[in-house]
Protein backbone atom coordinates (compact mmCIF):
# COMPACT_ATOMS: atom_id res chain seq x y z
CA UNK A 1 0.00 0.00 0.00
CA UNK A 2 2.97 2.25 0.43
CA UNK A 3 3.69 2.57 -3.03
CA UNK A 4 0.07 3.85 -4.33
CA UNK A 5 0.45 7.62 -5.45
CA UNK A 6 -2.12 9.48 -3.05
CA UNK A 7 -4.64 11.22 -5.00
CA UNK A 8 -4.02 14.93 -4.50
CA UNK A 9 -0.01 15.91 -2.90
CA UNK A 10 0.54 19.62 -2.01
CA UNK A 11 4.30 20.12 -3.36
CA UNK A 12 6.03 23.16 -1.57
CA UNK A 13 2.74 25.20 -2.45
CA UNK A 14 2.95 28.75 -2.40
CA UNK A 15 0.40 31.41 -3.05
CA UNK A 16 0.79 35.17 -2.87
CA UNK A 17 -2.16 38.02 -3.10
CA UNK A 18 0.93 40.90 -3.26
CA UNK A 19 4.26 40.82 -4.42
CA UNK A 20 5.77 41.41 -0.59
CA UNK A 21 4.00 38.67 1.43
CA UNK A 22 2.76 34.99 0.55
CA UNK A 23 -0.36 33.71 2.18
CA UNK A 24 0.28 30.33 2.26
CA UNK A 25 4.74 29.79 2.60
CA UNK A 26 5.88 25.89 1.12
CA UNK A 27 3.08 23.90 1.99
CA UNK A 28 3.55 19.82 1.27
CA UNK A 29 1.44 17.48 2.24
CA UNK A 30 0.21 14.05 0.70
CA UNK A 31 -3.85 13.15 0.86
CA UNK A 32 -5.02 10.18 0.96
CA UNK A 33 -7.71 8.53 -1.08
CA UNK A 34 -11.25 8.56 0.59
CA UNK A 35 -10.45 10.26 3.68
CA UNK A 36 -11.44 13.25 5.58
CA UNK A 37 -8.70 15.67 6.11
CA UNK A 38 -9.57 18.78 8.31
CA UNK A 39 -7.76 22.12 7.60
CA UNK A 40 -7.21 23.99 10.76
CA UNK A 41 -5.56 27.27 12.41
CA UNK A 42 -6.72 30.81 13.33
CA UNK A 43 -7.84 33.54 11.53
CA UNK A 44 -6.19 34.54 8.24
CA UNK A 45 -3.09 31.92 8.36
CA UNK A 46 -4.17 30.96 4.59
CA UNK A 47 -6.79 28.00 5.07
CA UNK A 48 -9.28 29.29 2.35
CA UNK A 49 -6.28 30.43 -0.16
CA UNK A 50 -4.72 26.77 0.02
CA UNK A 51 -8.50 25.56 -0.43
CA UNK A 52 -8.72 27.30 -3.24
CA UNK A 53 -5.66 26.75 -4.78
CA UNK A 54 -6.63 23.35 -5.39
CA UNK A 55 -9.90 23.79 -7.99
CA UNK A 56 -7.79 26.72 -9.47
CA UNK A 57 -9.95 29.48 -8.19
CA UNK A 58 -7.38 32.32 -8.21
CA UNK A 59 -6.29 31.74 -11.94
CA UNK A 60 -9.71 34.00 -11.82
CA UNK A 61 -7.72 36.96 -10.50
CA UNK A 62 -4.38 37.73 -12.37
CA UNK A 63 -3.09 39.36 -9.83
CA UNK A 64 -2.59 35.92 -7.36
CA UNK A 65 0.32 34.04 -7.92
CA UNK A 66 0.68 30.30 -6.84
CA UNK A 67 3.55 28.40 -7.03
CA UNK A 68 5.14 24.80 -6.46
CA UNK A 69 3.03 22.00 -7.41
CA UNK A 70 -0.52 20.35 -6.82
CA UNK A 71 -0.60 16.96 -7.87
CA UNK A 72 -3.85 15.14 -8.66
CA UNK A 73 -3.49 11.45 -9.15
CA UNK A 74 0.35 12.43 -9.60
CA UNK A 75 0.07 15.17 -12.32
CA UNK A 76 0.21 18.91 -11.71
CA UNK A 77 -2.79 20.56 -11.79
CA UNK A 78 -1.17 23.47 -12.17
CA UNK A 79 -0.06 23.07 -15.24
CA UNK A 80 -3.80 21.70 -16.29
CA UNK A 81 -6.95 23.58 -17.63
CA UNK A 82 -8.63 24.61 -15.27
CA UNK A 83 -12.01 23.19 -16.13
CA UNK A 84 -10.77 20.27 -16.41
CA UNK A 85 -9.48 20.30 -12.70
CA UNK A 86 -12.79 21.89 -11.32
CA UNK A 87 -14.78 19.11 -12.75
CA UNK A 88 -12.73 16.25 -11.09
CA UNK A 89 -12.32 18.73 -8.22
CA UNK A 90 -16.07 20.07 -6.35
CA UNK A 91 -16.45 22.99 -4.30
CA UNK A 92 -18.66 23.72 -1.37
CA UNK A 93 -18.43 27.37 -0.41
CA UNK A 94 -19.08 28.77 3.15
CA UNK A 95 -22.19 30.65 2.57
CA UNK A 96 -24.60 28.04 0.60
CA UNK A 97 -25.08 29.40 -2.92
CA UNK A 98 -27.47 27.77 -4.65
CA UNK A 99 -28.34 29.49 -8.00
CA UNK A 100 -31.16 31.45 -7.31
CA UNK A 101 -32.82 31.39 -10.91
CA UNK A 102 -32.88 27.66 -11.08
CA UNK A 103 -35.37 25.26 -9.04
CA UNK A 104 -34.63 22.75 -6.59
CA UNK A 105 -34.02 19.92 -9.30
CA UNK A 106 -32.05 22.08 -12.02
CA UNK A 107 -30.05 23.25 -9.23
CA UNK A 108 -28.97 19.35 -8.75
CA UNK A 109 -28.31 19.25 -12.49
CA UNK A 110 -26.56 22.46 -13.00
CA UNK A 111 -22.86 21.00 -13.68
CA UNK A 112 -24.32 18.88 -16.34
CA UNK A 113 -26.06 21.75 -18.00
CA UNK A 114 -23.26 24.52 -17.24
CA UNK A 115 -21.16 22.04 -18.86
CA UNK A 116 -23.43 21.35 -22.23
CA UNK A 117 -23.87 17.44 -20.81
CA UNK A 118 -27.11 16.31 -22.49
CA UNK A 119 -29.20 14.30 -19.92
CA UNK A 120 -32.25 11.84 -21.01
CA UNK A 121 -35.04 12.52 -18.80
CA UNK A 122 -34.73 9.47 -17.21
CA UNK A 123 -30.99 10.30 -16.53
CA UNK A 124 -32.01 13.28 -14.84
CA UNK A 125 -34.61 12.27 -12.51
CA UNK A 126 -32.25 9.00 -11.81
CA UNK A 127 -29.15 11.33 -10.98
CA UNK A 128 -31.69 13.90 -9.25
CA UNK A 129 -32.85 11.38 -6.90
CA UNK A 130 -29.69 9.90 -6.10
CA UNK A 131 -27.66 12.91 -5.06
CA UNK A 132 -30.61 14.12 -3.00
CA UNK A 133 -30.93 10.89 -1.59
CA UNK A 134 -26.95 10.64 -0.84
CA UNK A 135 -26.99 14.36 1.14
CA UNK A 136 -30.17 13.20 2.83
CA UNK A 137 -32.91 16.15 1.34
CA UNK A 138 -34.84 13.42 -0.80
CA UNK A 139 -37.17 13.10 1.86
CA UNK A 140 -37.84 16.80 2.41
CA UNK A 141 -38.22 18.43 -1.21
CA UNK A 142 -39.10 14.97 -3.37
CA UNK A 143 -42.49 17.07 -3.67
CA UNK A 144 -41.02 21.06 -4.35
CA UNK A 145 -38.50 19.63 -7.20
CA UNK A 146 -39.43 22.60 -9.01
CA UNK A 147 -39.59 25.58 -6.46
CA UNK A 148 -36.45 27.48 -6.56
CA UNK A 149 -33.70 26.22 -4.25
CA UNK A 150 -33.67 29.59 -2.21
CA UNK A 151 -36.76 28.33 -0.59
CA UNK A 152 -35.15 25.84 1.44
CA UNK A 153 -33.37 26.64 4.84
CA UNK A 154 -29.96 27.52 5.12
CA UNK A 155 -28.70 23.83 6.07
CA UNK A 156 -30.82 22.53 3.64
CA UNK A 157 -29.45 25.02 1.13
CA UNK A 158 -26.07 23.73 2.25
CA UNK A 159 -27.10 19.71 1.61
CA UNK A 160 -28.48 21.17 -2.08
CA UNK A 161 -25.06 22.80 -3.12
CA UNK A 162 -23.21 19.61 -1.44
CA UNK A 163 -25.58 17.66 -4.08
CA UNK A 164 -24.84 19.90 -6.90
CA UNK A 165 -21.20 19.48 -6.52
CA UNK A 166 -21.19 15.49 -6.24
CA UNK A 167 -23.55 14.64 -9.03
CA UNK A 168 -20.43 15.63 -11.13
CA UNK A 169 -18.31 12.81 -9.48
CA UNK A 170 -15.93 14.84 -8.68
CA UNK A 171 -12.77 13.03 -6.81
CA UNK A 172 -12.12 15.23 -4.43
CA UNK A 173 -14.81 17.45 -2.27
CA UNK A 174 -13.21 20.79 -1.21
CA UNK A 175 -15.39 22.40 1.96
CA UNK A 176 -14.87 25.85 2.84
CA UNK A 177 -16.08 25.99 6.63
CA UNK A 178 -19.57 24.41 5.04
CA UNK A 179 -21.14 24.34 8.53
CA UNK A 180 -20.33 27.95 9.83
CA UNK A 181 -23.38 29.13 8.78
CA UNK A 182 -25.57 26.52 10.09
CA UNK A 183 -27.28 25.25 13.44
CA UNK A 184 -26.10 22.48 15.34
CA UNK A 185 -28.43 19.94 13.68
CA UNK A 186 -28.37 20.83 10.25
CA UNK A 187 -24.11 20.90 11.36
CA UNK A 188 -24.93 17.10 12.70
CA UNK A 189 -26.75 16.35 9.46
CA UNK A 190 -23.81 17.34 7.65
CA UNK A 191 -21.30 15.47 9.48
CA UNK A 192 -22.80 12.20 9.34
CA UNK A 193 -23.18 12.88 5.36
CA UNK A 194 -19.86 13.28 4.93
CA UNK A 195 -18.80 10.39 7.18
CA UNK A 196 -21.00 8.56 4.61
CA UNK A 197 -19.80 10.06 1.99
CA UNK A 198 -15.55 9.60 2.10
CA UNK A 199 -16.51 6.05 0.77
CA UNK A 200 -16.82 7.98 -3.09
CA UNK A 201 -15.17 11.18 -2.33
CA UNK A 202 -11.75 12.16 -0.77
CA UNK A 203 -12.20 14.96 1.40
CA UNK A 204 -10.49 18.18 2.20
CA UNK A 205 -12.52 20.54 4.91
CA UNK A 206 -11.23 23.52 6.54
CA UNK A 207 -12.89 24.06 10.11
CA UNK A 208 -12.81 26.17 12.86
CA UNK A 209 -14.84 23.41 15.10
CA UNK A 210 -12.29 21.36 16.78
CA UNK A 211 -15.15 19.03 17.93
CA UNK A 212 -16.57 18.80 14.14
CA UNK A 213 -12.43 17.98 13.11
CA UNK A 214 -12.44 15.39 15.79
CA UNK A 215 -15.40 14.05 14.84
CA UNK A 216 -15.37 13.87 11.72
CA UNK A 217 -11.91 13.79 9.97
CA UNK A 218 -9.18 11.15 10.37
CA UNK A 219 -6.34 13.33 9.37
CA UNK A 220 -5.77 17.14 10.26
CA UNK A 221 -3.72 19.92 9.15
CA UNK A 222 -2.73 22.60 11.26
CA UNK A 223 -1.73 26.11 10.00
CA UNK A 224 -0.24 29.30 11.09
CA UNK A 225 0.80 32.31 8.98
CA UNK A 226 0.38 30.57 5.74
CA UNK A 227 2.87 27.61 7.11
CA UNK A 228 1.89 24.17 7.40
CA UNK A 229 2.81 23.59 10.91
CA UNK A 230 1.75 19.73 11.32
CA UNK A 231 0.03 17.26 9.69
CA UNK A 232 -1.24 13.98 10.93
CA UNK A 233 -3.63 11.60 12.54
CA UNK A 234 -6.35 13.45 13.86
CA UNK A 235 -5.83 11.57 17.14
CA UNK A 236 -2.22 12.67 17.56
CA UNK A 237 -3.01 15.75 17.03
CA UNK A 238 -5.46 16.22 19.58
CA UNK A 239 -3.75 14.14 22.23
CA UNK A 240 -0.13 14.47 21.33
CA UNK A 241 0.90 17.50 18.76
CA UNK A 242 4.80 18.14 17.99
CA UNK A 243 4.51 21.79 18.01
CA UNK A 244 3.90 24.33 20.50
CA UNK A 245 1.67 26.59 18.45
CA UNK A 246 -0.24 23.69 17.61
CA UNK A 247 -1.12 23.01 21.61
CA UNK A 248 -1.38 26.31 22.28
CA UNK A 249 -4.43 26.54 19.84
CA UNK A 250 -6.13 23.25 20.43
CA UNK A 251 -6.10 24.19 23.75
CA UNK A 252 -7.59 28.13 22.94
CA UNK A 253 -4.82 29.78 24.35
CA UNK A 254 -4.33 31.04 20.16
CA UNK A 255 -6.83 31.95 17.46
CA UNK B 1 -38.71 68.51 29.30
CA UNK B 2 -36.76 70.81 29.63
CA UNK B 3 -36.16 73.94 27.09
CA UNK B 4 -33.12 72.24 25.18
CA UNK B 5 -35.04 69.53 24.57
CA UNK B 6 -37.84 71.51 23.68
CA UNK B 7 -36.04 73.37 20.91
CA UNK B 8 -34.89 70.65 19.48
CA UNK B 9 -38.10 69.18 18.86
CA UNK B 10 -39.60 72.40 17.77
CA UNK B 11 -36.82 72.63 14.70
CA UNK B 12 -37.14 69.29 14.16
CA UNK B 13 -40.88 69.48 12.82
CA UNK B 14 -40.26 72.57 11.88
CA UNK B 15 -37.79 70.47 9.12
CA UNK B 16 -40.00 67.75 8.35
CA UNK B 17 -42.80 70.39 7.36
CA UNK B 18 -39.99 72.23 5.61
CA UNK B 19 -39.54 68.70 3.54
CA UNK B 20 -42.88 67.92 2.93
CA UNK B 21 -43.75 71.80 1.47
CA UNK B 22 -40.77 70.98 -0.83
CA UNK B 23 -41.53 67.84 -2.00
CA UNK B 24 -45.01 68.66 -2.84
CA UNK B 25 -44.00 71.63 -4.82
CA UNK B 26 -41.86 69.01 -6.81
CA UNK B 27 -44.72 66.99 -6.98
CA UNK B 28 -46.97 70.03 -8.64
CA UNK B 29 -45.46 69.94 -12.17
CA UNK B 30 -46.12 66.69 -12.78
CA UNK B 31 -49.98 66.70 -11.63
CA UNK B 32 -50.15 69.70 -13.61
CA UNK B 33 -48.77 68.28 -16.79
CA UNK B 34 -50.87 65.09 -16.38
CA UNK B 35 -54.26 66.96 -15.54
CA UNK B 36 -53.90 69.21 -18.14
CA UNK B 37 -53.38 66.26 -20.57
CA UNK B 38 -55.74 64.22 -19.66
CA UNK B 39 -58.61 67.37 -19.29
CA UNK B 40 -58.14 68.43 -23.12
CA UNK B 41 -57.39 65.02 -24.31
CA UNK B 42 -59.61 62.59 -23.11
CA UNK B 43 -63.04 63.73 -25.26
CA UNK B 44 -60.72 62.75 -27.77
CA UNK B 45 -59.88 59.20 -27.33
CA UNK B 46 -62.25 56.70 -29.07
CA UNK B 47 -61.99 53.87 -31.00
CA UNK B 48 -61.47 55.33 -34.21
CA UNK B 49 -58.92 57.87 -32.88
CA UNK B 50 -56.73 54.17 -32.56
CA UNK B 51 -57.49 52.57 -35.83
CA UNK B 52 -57.37 54.89 -38.73
CA UNK B 53 -54.71 57.24 -40.26
CA UNK B 54 -54.61 61.26 -39.86
CA UNK B 55 -57.02 62.92 -41.78
CA UNK B 56 -56.48 65.09 -45.03
CA UNK B 57 -55.99 69.11 -43.19
CA UNK B 58 -59.27 69.54 -46.11
CA UNK B 59 -61.05 66.67 -44.44
CA UNK B 60 -60.21 67.89 -41.17
CA UNK B 61 -61.07 71.87 -42.24
CA UNK B 62 -65.11 70.38 -44.17
CA UNK B 63 -65.53 68.79 -40.31
CA UNK B 64 -64.81 71.68 -38.19
CA UNK B 65 -67.13 73.97 -41.04
CA UNK B 66 -70.01 71.50 -39.90
CA UNK B 67 -69.08 71.73 -36.60
CA UNK B 68 -68.62 67.97 -36.18
CA UNK B 69 -65.36 66.22 -34.64
CA UNK B 70 -62.29 66.29 -36.67
CA UNK B 71 -62.41 62.34 -38.04
CA UNK B 72 -59.83 60.11 -38.44
CA UNK B 73 -57.13 59.26 -35.94
CA UNK B 74 -53.23 58.66 -35.38
CA UNK B 75 -53.29 54.85 -36.80
CA UNK B 76 -50.27 55.55 -38.65
CA UNK B 77 -47.96 57.12 -36.11
CA UNK B 78 -48.98 53.96 -33.02
CA UNK B 79 -47.99 51.80 -36.11
CA UNK B 80 -44.58 53.82 -36.94
CA UNK B 81 -43.36 53.90 -33.90
CA UNK B 82 -44.24 50.39 -32.86
CA UNK B 83 -42.19 48.89 -35.96
CA UNK B 84 -39.17 51.23 -35.28
CA UNK B 85 -39.39 50.21 -31.71
CA UNK B 86 -39.37 46.74 -32.36
CA UNK B 87 -36.48 46.91 -34.64
CA UNK B 88 -33.98 48.84 -32.75
CA UNK B 89 -35.56 46.66 -29.62
CA UNK B 90 -34.56 43.73 -31.60
CA UNK B 91 -31.08 45.15 -32.14
CA UNK B 92 -29.99 46.98 -29.19
CA UNK B 93 -30.96 44.18 -26.47
CA UNK B 94 -28.94 41.41 -27.55
CA UNK B 95 -25.91 43.95 -28.42
CA UNK B 96 -26.85 45.79 -25.20
CA UNK B 97 -26.40 42.78 -22.87
CA UNK B 98 -23.00 41.20 -24.39
CA UNK B 99 -21.59 44.79 -24.20
CA UNK B 100 -22.41 45.27 -20.66
CA UNK B 101 -21.53 42.03 -19.77
CA UNK B 102 -18.38 42.05 -21.57
CA UNK B 103 -17.96 45.50 -19.68
CA UNK B 104 -18.67 43.93 -16.25
CA UNK B 105 -16.54 40.68 -16.47
CA UNK B 106 -13.30 43.48 -17.85
CA UNK B 107 -13.51 46.01 -15.88
CA UNK B 108 -9.82 46.33 -15.68
CA UNK B 109 -9.13 46.01 -19.13
CA UNK B 110 -7.83 49.44 -20.72
CA UNK B 111 -10.26 48.60 -23.97
CA UNK B 112 -13.48 47.79 -21.17
CA UNK B 113 -12.73 51.37 -19.49
CA UNK B 114 -12.77 53.24 -22.78
CA UNK B 115 -15.73 51.64 -24.19
CA UNK B 116 -17.24 51.88 -20.82
CA UNK B 117 -16.56 55.92 -21.15
CA UNK B 118 -17.37 56.09 -24.41
CA UNK B 119 -21.18 54.67 -23.54
CA UNK B 120 -21.37 57.70 -21.22
CA UNK B 121 -20.39 60.02 -23.78
CA UNK B 122 -23.54 58.57 -26.00
CA UNK B 123 -25.82 58.65 -22.83
CA UNK B 124 -25.16 62.48 -22.89
CA UNK B 125 -25.12 63.19 -26.90
CA UNK B 126 -28.10 65.06 -28.01
CA UNK B 127 -30.75 63.46 -29.61
CA UNK B 128 -30.47 65.89 -32.71
CA UNK B 129 -27.45 64.87 -33.06
CA UNK B 130 -27.82 61.37 -33.17
CA UNK B 131 -30.20 62.18 -35.88
CA UNK B 132 -28.50 64.45 -37.95
CA UNK B 133 -25.90 61.68 -37.80
CA UNK B 134 -28.08 59.09 -38.79
CA UNK B 135 -29.32 61.17 -41.56
CA UNK B 136 -25.91 61.08 -43.10
CA UNK B 137 -25.04 57.43 -42.73
CA UNK B 138 -28.18 56.09 -43.53
CA UNK B 139 -30.55 58.29 -44.88
CA UNK B 140 -27.71 59.33 -47.67
CA UNK B 141 -27.19 56.25 -48.56
CA UNK B 142 -30.41 54.37 -49.07
CA UNK B 143 -31.42 57.64 -50.86
CA UNK B 144 -34.63 58.10 -48.50
CA UNK B 145 -36.34 58.75 -45.13
CA UNK B 146 -37.51 55.41 -43.99
CA UNK B 147 -38.29 53.47 -40.99
CA UNK B 148 -35.04 51.75 -41.20
CA UNK B 149 -33.71 55.07 -40.22
CA UNK B 150 -35.64 56.13 -37.75
CA UNK B 151 -35.03 52.40 -36.00
CA UNK B 152 -31.35 53.34 -36.10
CA UNK B 153 -31.30 56.58 -34.62
CA UNK B 154 -33.61 55.12 -31.59
CA UNK B 155 -31.22 51.87 -31.21
CA UNK B 156 -28.34 54.11 -31.06
CA UNK B 157 -29.80 55.90 -27.95
CA UNK B 158 -31.54 52.79 -26.61
CA UNK B 159 -27.57 51.24 -26.27
CA UNK B 160 -26.34 53.31 -23.33
CA UNK B 161 -29.15 52.74 -21.26
CA UNK B 162 -29.24 48.80 -21.41
CA UNK B 163 -25.40 48.26 -21.28
CA UNK B 164 -25.27 50.41 -18.46
CA UNK B 165 -27.77 48.38 -16.60
CA UNK B 166 -26.35 45.55 -17.65
CA UNK B 167 -22.99 46.64 -17.09
CA UNK B 168 -24.58 47.58 -12.77
CA UNK B 169 -26.93 44.66 -12.12
CA UNK B 170 -23.60 42.39 -12.95
CA UNK B 171 -21.44 43.76 -10.80
CA UNK B 172 -23.75 43.95 -8.16
CA UNK B 173 -24.16 40.12 -7.85
CA UNK B 174 -22.27 38.25 -5.46
CA UNK B 175 -18.88 37.01 -6.74
CA UNK B 176 -19.72 33.85 -5.00
CA UNK B 177 -22.64 33.31 -7.66
CA UNK B 178 -20.08 33.44 -10.74
CA UNK B 179 -17.20 31.08 -8.41
CA UNK B 180 -19.94 28.31 -7.57
CA UNK B 181 -20.84 28.26 -11.36
CA UNK B 182 -17.00 28.19 -12.57
CA UNK B 183 -16.52 25.49 -9.38
CA UNK B 184 -18.61 23.11 -10.97
CA UNK B 185 -16.25 23.31 -14.21
CA UNK B 186 -18.05 25.57 -16.65
CA UNK B 187 -16.61 27.85 -18.93
CA UNK B 188 -16.97 31.40 -18.20
CA UNK B 189 -19.72 32.07 -21.32
CA UNK B 190 -21.78 29.65 -20.02
CA UNK B 191 -21.86 30.71 -16.36
CA UNK B 192 -22.63 34.30 -17.88
CA UNK B 193 -25.17 32.89 -19.61
CA UNK B 194 -26.52 30.23 -17.01
CA UNK B 195 -25.97 31.78 -14.13
CA UNK B 196 -25.16 35.90 -13.79
CA UNK B 197 -27.51 36.87 -16.77
CA UNK B 198 -30.76 34.93 -15.50
CA UNK B 199 -29.72 36.24 -12.18
CA UNK B 200 -29.75 40.11 -13.44
CA UNK B 201 -33.00 39.40 -15.66
CA UNK B 202 -34.40 41.87 -13.55
CA UNK B 203 -32.17 44.56 -13.66
CA UNK B 204 -31.57 44.48 -17.25
CA UNK B 205 -35.37 44.00 -17.97
CA UNK B 206 -35.97 47.54 -15.73
CA UNK B 207 -33.25 49.04 -18.04
CA UNK B 208 -34.82 47.96 -21.32
CA UNK B 209 -37.97 49.13 -19.86
CA UNK B 210 -36.56 52.24 -19.11
CA UNK B 211 -34.56 52.36 -22.65
CA UNK B 212 -38.08 51.88 -24.26
CA UNK B 213 -39.64 54.79 -22.65
CA UNK B 214 -36.73 56.92 -23.20
CA UNK B 215 -36.53 56.82 -26.84
CA UNK B 216 -40.54 56.44 -27.42
CA UNK B 217 -40.66 60.07 -27.07
CA UNK B 218 -38.15 61.22 -29.04
CA UNK B 219 -39.23 63.88 -32.07
CA UNK B 220 -35.77 65.54 -33.36
CA UNK B 221 -34.26 62.43 -34.49
CA UNK B 222 -37.19 60.88 -36.01
CA UNK B 223 -37.45 64.43 -38.01
CA UNK B 224 -33.92 63.72 -39.97
CA UNK B 225 -34.80 59.83 -40.35
CA UNK B 226 -38.25 58.57 -40.70
CA UNK B 227 -39.83 62.16 -41.94
CA UNK B 228 -43.91 61.31 -41.52
CA UNK B 229 -46.49 59.56 -43.08
CA UNK B 230 -49.85 60.33 -43.33
CA UNK B 231 -50.77 57.01 -44.45
CA UNK B 232 -50.80 53.51 -42.60
CA UNK B 233 -47.79 52.03 -43.73
CA UNK B 234 -46.09 48.64 -42.88
CA UNK B 235 -43.14 48.75 -45.19
CA UNK B 236 -39.58 49.35 -43.39
CA UNK B 237 -37.82 51.29 -46.50
CA UNK B 238 -40.67 53.88 -46.66
CA UNK B 239 -40.97 57.20 -44.71
CA UNK B 240 -43.03 56.15 -41.98
CA UNK B 241 -45.08 58.21 -38.74
CA UNK B 242 -44.22 58.16 -35.35
CA UNK B 243 -46.78 59.47 -32.38
CA UNK B 244 -43.94 62.17 -31.30
CA UNK B 245 -43.98 63.58 -35.28
CA UNK B 246 -47.80 63.63 -35.35
CA UNK B 247 -47.75 65.85 -32.43
CA UNK B 248 -45.19 68.37 -33.98
CA UNK B 249 -47.29 68.21 -37.31
CA UNK B 250 -50.73 68.74 -35.40
CA UNK B 251 -49.24 71.53 -34.05
CA UNK B 252 -47.51 73.10 -37.10
CA UNK B 253 -51.13 72.36 -39.17
CA UNK B 254 -53.89 74.48 -37.17
CA UNK B 255 -56.80 72.46 -39.11
CA UNK B 256 -55.35 69.55 -36.91
CA UNK B 257 -54.63 70.85 -33.64
CA UNK B 258 -57.46 69.54 -31.76
CA UNK B 259 -55.50 66.41 -31.99
CA UNK B 260 -52.63 67.19 -30.21
CA UNK B 261 -53.84 65.97 -26.87
CA UNK B 262 -55.61 62.85 -27.63
CA UNK B 263 -51.97 62.10 -29.09
CA UNK B 264 -49.90 63.55 -26.13
CA UNK B 265 -52.46 61.68 -23.42
CA UNK B 266 -51.51 58.50 -25.34
CA UNK B 267 -47.90 59.37 -25.69
CA UNK B 268 -47.72 60.71 -21.87
CA UNK B 269 -49.96 57.26 -20.85
CA UNK B 270 -47.60 55.19 -22.22
CA UNK B 271 -44.65 56.15 -20.65
CA UNK B 272 -46.03 56.46 -17.16
CA UNK B 273 -46.91 52.95 -17.89
CA UNK B 274 -43.57 51.64 -18.69
CA UNK B 275 -41.79 53.44 -15.66
CA UNK B 276 -44.74 52.24 -13.26
CA UNK B 277 -43.90 48.88 -14.82
CA UNK B 278 -39.95 49.13 -14.36
CA UNK B 279 -40.02 50.36 -11.08
CA UNK B 280 -43.03 47.23 -9.84
CA UNK B 281 -40.97 44.79 -11.59
CA UNK B 282 -37.38 45.94 -9.94
CA UNK B 283 -38.85 45.93 -6.63
CA UNK B 284 -40.26 42.33 -7.29
CA UNK B 285 -37.25 40.83 -8.61
CA UNK B 286 -34.94 42.56 -5.76
CA UNK B 287 -37.02 40.61 -3.01
N1 LIG C 1 -8.33 38.70 -2.07
C1 LIG C 1 -7.30 38.92 -1.24
N2 LIG C 1 -6.42 39.88 -1.51
C2 LIG C 1 -5.36 40.12 -0.69
N3 LIG C 1 -5.11 39.41 0.40
C3 LIG C 1 -5.94 38.42 0.74
C4 LIG C 1 -7.09 38.12 -0.07
N4 LIG C 1 -7.75 37.09 0.48
C5 LIG C 1 -7.05 36.77 1.57
N5 LIG C 1 -5.96 37.55 1.74
C6 LIG C 1 -4.97 37.46 2.81
O1 LIG C 1 -4.43 36.17 2.81
C7 LIG C 1 -4.30 35.66 4.11
C8 LIG C 1 -5.01 34.33 4.22
O2 LIG C 1 -6.40 34.52 4.03
P1 LIG C 1 -7.41 33.30 4.03
O3 LIG C 1 -8.71 33.82 3.57
O4 LIG C 1 -6.83 32.18 3.29
O5 LIG C 1 -7.47 32.96 5.58
P2 LIG C 1 -8.33 31.84 6.31
O6 LIG C 1 -7.36 30.97 6.99
O7 LIG C 1 -9.27 31.21 5.38
O8 LIG C 1 -9.08 32.71 7.38
P3 LIG C 1 -10.59 32.54 7.93
O9 LIG C 1 -10.51 31.47 8.94
O10 LIG C 1 -10.86 33.86 8.57
O11 LIG C 1 -11.45 32.24 6.77
C9 LIG C 1 -4.87 36.72 5.05
O12 LIG C 1 -3.79 37.38 5.65
C10 LIG C 1 -5.62 37.65 4.16
O13 LIG C 1 -5.45 38.97 4.61
MG1 LIG D 1 -11.44 31.27 5.09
Amino acid sequence: MESVTPILEFKNTCVSYTKQTMAVKYVSAAIERNTITAIMGPSGCGKSTLLRAVNLMHNLYPNIRVGGEILLNGADILSMEPIDVRRRVGMVFQRPAPFPTMSIYDNVLSGFALNGIRLSKAEKDATVEHCLRSVALWDEVKDVLNKKGTFLSGGQQQRLCIARALAMKPDVLLMDEPTSALDPIATKHIEELLLELQKEVTILIVTHNMGQAKRISSKSMFMYLGELVEYGDTETMFTNPTDERTRAYLTGKMG
Amino acid sequence: MNVKTKNRLFKDKVMLWGICLFAGLTAVPLLAILGEVLLRGYDQLSWSFFTEPTPTAYKAMKAIAAGEPIPGGIANGIIGTLIMLGMAIVVAVPVGILCGAYLAENSKRRFAQVVSYLTDLLQGTPSVIIGIITYIWVVVPMKGYSAIAGSVALCIMMLPLIIRSTEETLKILPASLKEAGLALGANSARVMLKVQLPAAFGGIFTGVLLAISRVIGETAPLMFTALGCSLIRWSIDKPISAVPLLIWEFFNDPNLQDLIWGASLFLLLFVLTLNVLSKYLAKKWNQ
